[in-house]
């Protein structure tokens, strides 16, 4: 029981080494509860409300209320679901693939390197928005799980480039060699030696995929591109530009309110890659 | 020519070359030697001489361009699967750099039982500790238990370097290629650790190819066994150590002697030096013609060492020399 | 705390005269004390080198004479006096101009690795001038002139050498091309910091050669510091051991090197192998050196000393003067004097086992 304390204690102690890193995780897991939490304890406001339009914030109404004279902050708690579903799964995607692709570029090498290299120069050199502009036009982006699969699909080239610079030179280390000597296998040499020894590198990547997938989205949504049913902040962002907010002054809480959202939450994806280059690194893990 | 005497371990004719941009380098040429059970061969020469790597392809993690390494009597790079997974393990390496050879995310304990789960070594994680534990004994890392949950950062380069020998130690093997082990660790704990390897040899019948730019390291350790010289990717001197210490013949291996200075005030100012006619090295890319140490070398013959590579001969006292002038005078030639 | 000025060496002739210094680090864990309360004297013309394990912290020491520590780093108190003619200043109190002047018309230091500084697109020629220019000498044909001398003298071509690019010279000429670059304005202090480490064995005989030769021609005081017992041997006039941040023992280079008074440096003699003769036993010093945070009470070596009585377990023992040109900070050197440091021998095999 002591040890379990211990252990709670030790990872307290390494979380909050960083304090900006934690800052930025404490503001992760308030988005993740605001949007996949909030839903069920804040109904979404429908009902248009003549009388109660571009109201500043109140007691009512936390963050104001739209041109329509509903709750602002109701449509914040449902609109982030969506952006974090597609920031993860995109982010998660393209980070897959990117590791994936660039181990076996640096390990097998010959033309499968050759093959991948060029695969990923190509996909690197289609400009994104005007494909996705395209795409849209011919498929339905009716699903955020689709929406996902192509921002995805689409950036991974760029990490995979930088995970096969980092698997080769990781493969010529001494202790690479010496794995390779003892005949421990080729799964625990990608497995156990090289990947361990980026790990913090590919989370990190992560995060910053997770972001840019969600600058595309909530881009795409903005422009229209994307149909999203439903309140999105990129959709709210999108009405609110469409309705002219941007022209009154009372209507400023209508169009900050989304670009807030994104902003906070993009700044504390950013603050808690900070973290995780302690996290794992075992010397500091050790020290604290 | 080379005799192979009950080699365990041989080189025959190696030759490695390398892919320069659109040349080819090559970094080894005609490299032969054999090594028995518990003997001692140490590789001595200056940087971009080529026994880095022969270190690596006598560890099989590296195939030859040319020639062939055997053991056991079977070349290497033919054998079936089991027959290289046997060779394999009985051929282990330690490299120079105790900071880049452990893998920083992981502790001793993996360090060491990895290997012993994975070929069986250890049926079950008691067994695996309980022999880390006695490996981590016989390096001297005493009490095991303070080190074997410790991450790399946490030891000294000294302690490092005897978690690589006991890592090496876990697959029983018969031969370990210490690459400079010793090159980078203070001078009161290299000691020690050459005595611990001296040790494994005596207690354990290790054989060792030992890498070295130290002619004074490669004396103390390899006194029971034998030197090779290497120049630009060639063996010019092998023999017995006495003999290659005390009494060297090939030119350059006189140079290096007396050019090393050593930690005894008299002894070193008052040494004889070799004078060579030039301090360049000449580069793997352009290597001279004949005898690649001609330009440098003060026995120099125009006609003779610029025009055909000598071969290694036999000169008594178990010492093989490649050099036209020294065959010519000892009238083997 | 009472100056030691008043010691000076009898015929009170000195380049370089450090008095007590202290010098820390800050690291995570707490002060480092890099070095302890070291004192010496470097007589004119003179090399004397430093020697010890890395962390003894004579790299440290080095930097400090002439103030490019770190900025982690605080000299705690001290004095590092130097004299010029009859002039005695301390550069420990130098304003900036003075101390710039110092670091280049006075002493020149050469750092480890640095031969792998120069800029790879200049030419060799650039970079001197760039150098010399920098520090006050403008007119470009007299540094020419005096840069093919000093070329010359470390057996450099000048021409060749002056037109090429770093890529196109050896670890060895580069390195001699700092050693000419550091005697342009003909310092009458050198400091080197491990000269010859990372070079291979015919180009560091070169460089030796090279230095051995410019002592003798020029008039300049030497400070080696280096871990490689072999390069005192072949340079120094005098060796200084140090250990734990602390100096053990000075002594000329045949007492350092035939009849060691302090156990570390028995340990240290004894524990390199030489090439002359049959192959003889080596000594390797049981356990490891003191965490310089919190430095073992008394004698700092106490841990590892087969001499050790409770009296070197509380009190340190003073660097004190035991013969001619010989000091030594050990309370039972008398003892290693009369066994010359078989109890260190015995000791460390038992200890090998």
């Amino acid at each position: 029981m002591s040890s379990f304390w211990q252990n709670v204690r030790r990872t307290f102690r390494l979380l909050t080494y960083n304090k900006v890193g934690f800052i930025g995780l404490l503001g992760v897991i308030f988005f993740i509860l605001l949007s996949f939490v909030g839903p069920y304890v804040v109904p979404l406001d429908t009902q248009t409300k003549v009388d109660k339009i571009y109201q500043p914030p109140s007691s009512e109404f936390w963050l104001g209320t739209d041109s329509e004279g509903r709750d602002i902050f109701s449509q914040i708690v449902h609109g982030g679901k969506d952006v974090l579903v597609v920031a993860f799964l995109a982010g998660f995607i393209s980070t897959t693939i990117a590791v994936l692709f660039g181990s076996l570029s640096a390990l097998a090498g010959g033309w499968v390197d050759n093959a991948i290299m060029a695969l990923a120069d190509i996909v690197l050199t289609i400009p994104q928005f005007p494909l996705l502009a395209v795409l849209a036009g011919l498929v339905k982006f009716n699903n955020v799980t689709l929406l996902a699969l192509i921002l995805g699909v689409l950036s991974w080239p760029a990490l995979t480039r930088a995970i096969r610079a980092q698997v080769l030179s990781l493969r010529e280390r001494e202790f690479v060699e010496a794995a390779r000597a003892l005949d421990l296998g080729t799964r625990h040499i990608i497995l156990k030696e090289i990947l361990p020894n980026m790990m913090s590198y590919i989370a990190i990547n992560l995060i910053f995929a997770m972001t840019a997938a969600i600058y595309a989205q909530v881009g795409l949504v903005f422009l229209g591109l994307v149909p999203f049913s439903g309140s999105n902040w990129g959709v709210m962002l999108s009405l609110a530009w469409t309705r002219g907010a941007i022209f009154y002054k009372g209507s400023l809480w209508y169009i900050m309110a989304p670009v807030a959202a994104i902003a906070l939450f993009q700044l504390s994806l950013v603050s808690f890659t900070r973290l995780l280059e302690e996290i794992f690194n075992p010397r500091l893990r050790t020290s604290v | 020519m080379t005799q192979h005497t009950n080699g365990v371990l041989e080189l025959v004719h190696v030759e490695r070359t390398f892919k320069v941009g659109r040349r080819f380098v090559r970094v080894l040429d005609d490299i032969s030697f054999s090594i028995g059970k518990g003997d001692i061969l140490c590789l001595v020469g200056e940087s971009g001489c080529g026994k880095t790597t022969t270190g690596k392809i006598v560890a099989g993690l590296l195939p030859p361009t040319g020639g062939e390494i055997r053991f056991l009597g079977q070349n290497v790079w033919e054998m079936n699967k089991e027959e290289f997974r046997h060779y394999r393990r009985a051929v282990q390496i330690i490299h120079q750099d105790p900071y880049s050879s452990l893998n920083p995310t992981q502790r001793v304990s993996t360090i060491l039982t990895a290997p012993l789960l994975r070929h069986g070594i250890a049926r079950n994680h008691k067994e695996a500790k309980e022999k880390a534990l006695e490996l981590l004994r016989i390096v001297d890392l005493t009490p095991p238990e303070d080190f074997y949950n410790k991450y790399p950062h946490q030891l000294s380069g000294g302690q490092r370097q005897r978690v690589s020998v006991a890592r090496a130690l876990t697959v029983n093997p018969e031969f370990l290629v210490a690459d400079e082990a010793v090159s980078m660790l203070d001078v009161s704990i290299r000691v020690s650790l050459l005595q611990m390897l001296e040790r494994l040899r005596n207690q354990m019948g290790v054989a060792y190819l030992f890498i070295t730019h130290d002619l004074a390291v490669a004396k103390y350790f390899a006194w029971e066994g034998r030197i090779a010289v290497m120049y630009l990717g060639r063996i010019v001197e092998i023999g017995p150590t006495p003999q290659i210490i005390n009494n060297p013949r090939h030119p350059y291996t006189k140079a290096l002697l007396s050019a090393i200075p050593e930690a005894d005030p008299k002894a070193t100012r008052s040494k004889e030096r070799v004078h060579l006619r030039s301090l360049d090295v000449p580069s793997l890319l352009n290597v001279p013609s004949g005898c690649s140490f001609h330009p440098r070398c003060p026995l120099y013959e125009a006609g003779l060492c610029d025009a055909t590579v000598p071969q290694l001969v036999d000169v008594g006292d178990g010492v093989q020399v490649a050099c036209h002038v020294v065959a010519r005078e000892q009238g083997v030639a | 705390m009472k100056s030691a000025t008043e010691n000076v060496p009898s015929d009170g002739q000195f380049t370089l005269k450090v008095e007590d210094l202290w010098v820390t680090y800050l690291a995570e864990r707490g002060k480092v004390k890099a070095v302890r309360g070291v004192s010496f004297t470097l007589r004119p013309g003179e090399t004397l080198a430093f020697i010890g394990e890395s962390g003894c912290g004579k790299t440290t020491l080095g930097l400090s004479l002439i103030r490019l520590l770190p900025s982690t780093a605080e000299v705690e108190k001290g004095h590092i006096l130097y004299r010029r003619d009859t002039e005695v200043m301390d550069v420990l109190q130098m304003n900036d101009r003075e101390l710039r002047q110092f670091r280049w018309k006075e002493c020149a230091m050469i750092f480890q690795g640095a031969q792998n500084a120069f800029n790879p697109v200049l030419r060799i020629w650039a970079q001197v001038l760039d150098t010399a220019r920098s520090h006050g000498v403008t007119n470009k044909k007299e540094i020419r002139q005096r840069m093919e001398d000093l070329f010359r003298l470390v057996q450099l071509e000048p021409e060749r050498v002056l037109r090429a690019y770093p890529h196109q010279l050896s670890g060895g000429m580069r390195q001699r091309v700092l050693i000419a670059l550091g005697l342009l304005l003909k310092p009458p202090l050198v400091i080197l910091d491990e000269p010859t480490t990372a070079l291979d064995i015919l180009t560091q005989r070169s460089v030796i050669d090279v230095l051995r030769d410019i002592k003798e021609k020029m008039d300049f005081s030497l400070i080696l510091i280096s871990h490689d017992l072999s390069l005192a041997a072949e340079l120094a006039d005098r060796v200084a051991t140090m250990y734990a941040g602390k100096l053990v023992e000075v002594a000329n280079v045949w007492d350092t090197y035939y009849h060691p008074l302090h156990p570390y440096t028995v340990g240290l003699i004894h524990a390199v192998p030489t090439l002359a003769g049959e192959r003889e036993e080596l000594i390797s010093i049981p356990g490891s050196p003191p965490d310089l945070i919190d430095p073992p009470k008394g004698c700092a070596f106490h841990p590892r000393c087969p001499y050790a009585t409770e009296k070197c377990r509380t009190e340190e023992p003073p660097l004190i003067p035991v013969a001619q040109d010989h000091e030594v900070a050990c309370w039972h050197w008398q003892q290693v004097q009369e066994d010359g440091g078989q109890r260190m021998m015995v000791y460390s095999e038992a200890k090998a086992g």
